[in-house]
């Protein structure tokens, strides 16, 4: 077991090299992003941005989505901060591993959260390894690789047929799917599961954006809060 | 755009010290993480169709055998290709 408080180069490194695979299929649907973006309407530089300031697969997929037509400044605000609600449940889920807590600390931590950063990372919290340096290692790790994408994907949209042909949008899914397996819990993990996806599904279908995301998160912490262990 | 997300990021490192101690709140946080991406997978996975459900099914069971992510995703995408051809055709 790490000790609480460590922040070592050791643990960012292993961060940066579990990274790796994951970073690379992110690559792939960074590239889907940027010809999606462009369908949108933006430029290299402005997905560029995007990708550096935002720094979210999921987010800016459905940013996206929602600007084809034309939208204003506050909507888009809202939309944003909506969209990245799961992001306030994930650093909950990091901070009860992570003790005390300097408030500088909590500022770098929070420019590494992502998707793909935060599921390696309690990943390592859950078998012992606290040192949250791995979340800064593979954070890093990760966002070369999605801005490259993004912008080579948009440079390079005319020449890009449909992505969806070849089922590189898919990638996004197939990563998170392979990394869901290897936090299968066991028993415990059964209902909270199942009370989630029951959760996204149905507000999917029913609400617009990503709020099935934040409903089935909380569904599921929900349903393990009340079923116990 | 950025500020709002960063803002969602750090707000929620800084929220669980607001929440007192609790049996509950550990129980819930500890399921977040398979909840959370769960409910960002199952959509995607279950709603577009069979050539998808297909693709997720592979990416799972490669996933299950081999421990290995990168491998998980270029079976997927590779799935959702043919898959798509296939029940579009």
């Amino acid at each position: 077991m790490t000790l609480a408080g460590s922040f070592t180069a050791r643990r960012a490194m292993a961060g940066a090299r579990q990274m790796l695979p994951v970073a690379l299929s992110e690559a792939a649907y960074g590239l889907v992003f940027g010809v999606l973006a462009r369908r949108a309407g933006l430029a290299w530089t402005e997905t560029l941005l995007m990708s550096a300031l935002v720094n979210a697969g999921s987010s800016q997929f459905a940013a996206i989505a929602m600007w084809g037509g034309a939208a204003s400044s506050l909507s888009i605000v809202v939309t944003t901060f909506i969209v990245n609600l799961r992001h306030i449940l994930m650093g909950m889920s990091l901070r009860r591993w992570l003790g005390r807590l300097r408030w500088r600390t909590s500022l770098l931590l929070a420019l590494f959260i992502t998707d793909e950063s935060w599921a390696l990372t309690m990943q390592e919290f859950t078998r012992g390894r606290t040192d949250p340096a791995f979340l800064v290692g593979s954070g890093i790790m990760q966002f070369p690789f999605w801005l490259v994408a993004s912008v080579v994907g948009n440079l390079a949209a005319s020449g890009v047929p449909d992505p969806a042909v070849w089922g590189l949008d898919f990638a996004f899914t197939g990563v998170l799917i392979s990394l869901l397996v290897g936090m299968w819990q066991g028993h415990s993990s059964l209902w909270p599961w199942a009370a989630a996806s029951a959760a996204a599904l149905l507000a999917a279908r029913s609400l617009p954006g990503n709020w099935y995301v934040v409903l089935g998160g909380l569904a599921g912490a929900l349903a393990g809060a009340m079923l116990g262990d | 755009m950025a500020m709002a997300t960063y803002a969602t990021r750090l707000s929620g490192l800084w929220l669980v010290s607001v929440f007192p101690e609790s049996r509950w709140l550990e129980r819930g946080l500890r399921h977040i993480p398979g909840a959370v991406i769960i409910s960002l997978i199952a959509p995607p996975a279950l709603l577009r169709g069979p050539s998808d459900m297909l693709a997720a099914a592979v990416t799972g069971f490669v996933a299950a055998r081999t421990r290995n992510v990168l491998m998980a995703m270029i079976a997927g995408v590779a799935a959702a290709g043919l898959a798509r051809r296939v029940f579009a055709s």
